[in-house]
């Protein structure tokens, strides 16, 4: 939608939130764990459709004329603002939900415990990012998409209806984000200020990848991942900022990213 | 031609801080020296703002700023304002002079995500930099002043009048770089940069100026803080630092070299008074904040006062 | 192709067999053409024909993959826009290309500026109001002036976005002035115009351009204004000069009716 979009990390937060929550009060009644995985799937959508028009209707909408920088702030302060309505919502104390986690324990690969949950995640990863690649190349309504995002004007004036586009387009971006969060929720402590380091680096994942490109993505986070693990494993003193080195070097030598649509502005 | 009243404004108020300031409350004082402190990185962003370039990474420089002043007491001994202003000026313009080769030649997003790349760089290095006590930072040596230490109760004014009187000079010094011919590009430079390298000029040159002077007030502006504050920690370079003085640039527009200080003064009370009434909502009002100026005073705080003036 | 050459003008532009091609298109095939100081010239063709490749190479934005371009004695076939325009070749768009934020006067003043700075004048250390190089007069004064001789005096505190569009031409225009050019290349000035206007903007714009000593090349598709003010015309077809002649003997010449006219020999 070729906006920078920092309210990306809140549905990320509100994502684990309503994740923790829903489930901690399903396993609290006592009801199945098995089916846990669902309730993760269903509050990450819950919270989506509840935030996400609210905010694109409401807000959003009215400032798509603006500069991109503006647009970028604007969606800071909509950031700031979640954050602290999370902390009205959920309150300011740890969530930890770790049976959907612990249930399915680990297996072997190559003499090391690998959690089984991680393929949940990877699993999802696959799926829903091969499901948008799908929608996008492949069904009718991905080609309108990607011409409202590329030139509004034009489709407006062919009587595509932008406004239900942009909606839907933020709409499932978010919900990708909140599903993120859900079901990161059982390997970590869901606290407050789970959004703020998630959004500067998924930032890094994209402009590694390239903005605007779904491959990107996928290739940056992975990128990511494993520069990440190395360096946690052999160079741990550069773990935290290795990342932001990559992203930075990218920038430098090749801005438009290792597959991407946008050109740098540049003179 | 009008005359330009606005040097005569800015020596009154800070002659007016020098005269008077050490007639608050000690609370008070911190408040106008840190604002001073975050007045001047908002005052560099101001300068790159105005060529329509976003900085998401200043706190590069005050982080950088900050750890020069504290280095200086930790590993030398000194602990004398200027020269902790002075050294965290020139570190920073140091870096930036060297890193503007690179940033200089982008624009818009990039530049943007550049600069936040380079800032969290620096975050995650002296996270995990014992020498400087990682996440924990380290603590300042009390302030001294021309080689003596102030007694307890001076400090303060000892500190927040230097601050005003740094300030004093670099807002001259902005106000009169700002109305050279070079000065002058930086709206064109937003407008058509194309148009200005066909009249023979150098944006890439002038955008490197600009990043270099910008990160020296951004530097003077972490030492001041960092010693006042007595405290510096990684935090300073955090993104979120960053986002503080983005706020505070787009609070006080474009306009009028005084408007940064005004911006983060009134950013200081909002932040701590939002703090006081409900810690957990702060965040809130300041996002709240940031979207009604965006809307309403797109021009920040000066367009609402020149508006009042040609009532 | 008729040459037209009185041997004892100067020469001020001399490009030679520039050649330039974008793939499997060529833009310009042994461009070559000489033009005097202080003449007029125009160029015509139908779009894609090389004109605007002509001016581009010219001006530093593209560099010719062979061939040379000559100004007053120097060699500027590899030199940057930037530096060209240093030497005192300008040129104007054919969509004007104005500082849309600011106003008017403002807009002259930057280009001002720059020139004063380039010059060492004006900088941070400099006192009192700096003297603009080639008009001998501080630049608020070079401003108004040259405002007046495009009739933009009227416009003075307006945005430049919100000019009409003669008036946007005319400071794009005037905005190449300040540097007060010895060769100015102009691109379309008059298209976007109506065409009650367009006489009286092309006389103004060569009124100002003469006064100040400038040669000036443009580019054309009124045929009327091309008859009217050119003094030479080189006709651009696929790449080629196809004519090089005074308006008259080159707009009726067989070729420049069949492929600038669209007319059937």
């Amino acid at each position: 939608m070729k906006i920078v979009n920092v309210t990306h990390g809140s549905f990320y937060a509100l994502g684990a939130y309503a994740g923790a929550s829903l489930t901690g009060a399903w396993l609290a009644r006592g009801y199945p764990p098995a089916l846990s995985y669902a309730v993760l799937l269903v509050a990450a959508l819950g919270i989506t459709l509840v935030f996400a028009p609210l905010i694109e209707r409401g807000i959003l909408r009215f400032m798509y004329a603006k500069d991109e920088a503006v647009i970028l702030l604007i969606t800071y302060a909509l950031f700031l603002v979640l954050e602290d309505v999370i902390k009205l919502i959920w309150g300011v104390n740890p969530y930890f939900i770790a049976e959907p986690y612990a249930l399915l324990g680990s297996f072997q690969v190559a003499g090391m415990a690998y959690p089984t949950y991680n393929l949940i995640l990877i699993a999802l990863a696959v799926i829903f990012g091969g499901g948008l690649a799908w929608l996008l190349n492949s069904t009718r309504v991905g080609k309108l998409l990607r011409a409202v995002i590329h030139d509004p004007e034009v489709s407006r004036a062919m009587g595509v209806n932008v406004g239900r586009y942009y909606l839907v387009t933020f709409t499932i971006g978010s919900l990708l984000a909140a599903l993120a969060g859900s079901f990161t929720a059982p390997t970590v402590s869901v606290v407050p200020g789970l959004g703020v380091e998630i959004i500067v680096l998924s930032f890094a994942v994209v402009v590694i990848g390239g903005l605007g490109s779904l491959p990107g993505a996928a290739l940056g986070a992975v990128i990511v991942g494993v520069v990440r693990s190395f360096s946690v494993h052999y160079l741990p003193a550069v773990e935290l900022f290795v990342i932001y080195f990559v992203m930075a070097a990218v920038l430098a030598v090749r801005p438009r990213g290792l597959f991407s649509l946008e050109e740098p502005r540049k003179i | 031609m009008k005359r330009d009243r606005t040097p005569l404004f800015i020596a009154l108020v800070f002659l007016f801080v020098i005269s008077f300031g050490f007639l608050l409350p000690q609370w008070a004082m911190f408040i106008v020296t840190i604002a001073i402190a975050r007045g001047l990185v908002a005052l560099g962003l101001m300068l790159l703002l105005r060529a329509g370039l976003v900085s998401f990474g200043q706190a590069l420089y005050y982080c950088l700023g900050a750890y020069a002043a504290g280095a200086l007491g930790r590993f030398f001994g000194l602990s004398d304002i200027y020269v902790q202003m002075l050294a965290g000026g020139a570190l920073a313009a140091g870096f930036a002079f060297v890193l503007g080769f690179l940033l200089a030649r982008y624009r818009g997003i990039f530049f943007g995500l550049l600069s936040l790349a380079l800032s969290m760089i620096l975050y995650g290095l002296l996270v995990k930099n014992e020498a400087l006590g990682s996440t924990d930072g380290f603590n300042i040596l009390p302030s001294a002043l021309f080689g003596t230490r102030p007694e307890a109760g001076w400090v303060r004014y000892a500190v927040m009048a230097s601050a005003a009187v740094v300030a004093l000079l670099a807002a001259l010094l902005v106000h009169r770089y700002l109305n050279t011919p070079l000065g002058r590009l930086a709206p064109a430079i937003k407008d058509n940069e194309i148009r200005v390298e066909y009249m023979g000029a150098s944006a890439r040159r002038a955008v490197h100026v600009k990043y270099v002077i910008a990160a020296a007030l951004a530097g003077i502006g972490g030492a001041l803080a960092a010693t006042t504050v007595g405290h510096i920690d990684p935090e300073m370079a955090y993104w979120t630092t960053s986002g503080e003085f983005i706020f505070i640039a787009i609070l006080a527009g474009t306009r009028n070299v005084l408007a940064p200080f005004a911006g983060a003064l009134l950013y200081g009370v909002i932040h701590t008074t939002a703090y006081d009434l409900s810690p957990n909502t702060w965040q809130m009002s300041l996002g709240i904040s940031l979207l009604l100026l965006i809307v309403f005073l797109p021009e920040g705080l000066w367009s609402l006062f020149s508006r009042l003036r040609w009532r | 192709m008729v040459a037209f050459l009185t041997p004892q003008m100067a020469i001020i532009l001399d490009t030679k067999n520039l050649c330039k091609t974008f793939g499997a298109v060529t833009a310009a095939h042994e461009v070559s053409a000489a033009i005097e100081k202080d003449s007029v010239v125009g160029l015509i063709g139908t779009n894609g024909a090389g004109k605007t490749t002509f001016i581009n190479m010219i001006t530093g934005y593209i560099k010719p993959d062979k061939g040379t371009i000559e100004y007053d004695g120097h060699d500027i076939t590899r030199l940057p826009p930037r530096e060209i325009m240093r030497l005192g070749i300008s040129r104007s768009f054919q969509v004007p290309q104005l500082y849309g934020s600011l106003g008017v006067f403002d807009n002259m003043m930057v280009g001002l500026g720059i020139v004063l700075s380039n010059a060492g004048l004006g900088g941070y250390f400099s006192r009192g109001s700096a003297l603009v190089p080639g008009y001998g007069r501080p630049a608020e004064e070079v401003a108004e002036h040259l405002l007046g001789r495009f009739g933009l005096l009227e416009y003075r505190d307006r945005n430049a976005q919100v000019l009409p569009g003669g008036a946007r031409k005319l400071l794009d225009i005037a905005l190449t002035m300040v540097a007060k050019p010895r060769v100015l290349l102009l691109d379309e000035p008059t298209s976007g115009v109506s065409a009650e206007e367009k006489f009286g903007i092309m006389q103004m714009v060569l009124d100002a351009a003469r006064a100040e000593g400038a040669t000036v090349l443009f580019v054309e598709h009124d045929m009327e204004v091309v008859s009217r003010f050119a003094q030479r015309v080189l006709a651009f077809y696929d790449g080629r000069i196809i004519v090089d002649a005074p308006p008259a003997a080159a707009l009726a010449h067989p070729d420049v009716q069949r492929y600038v006219a669209g007319r059937r020999a």
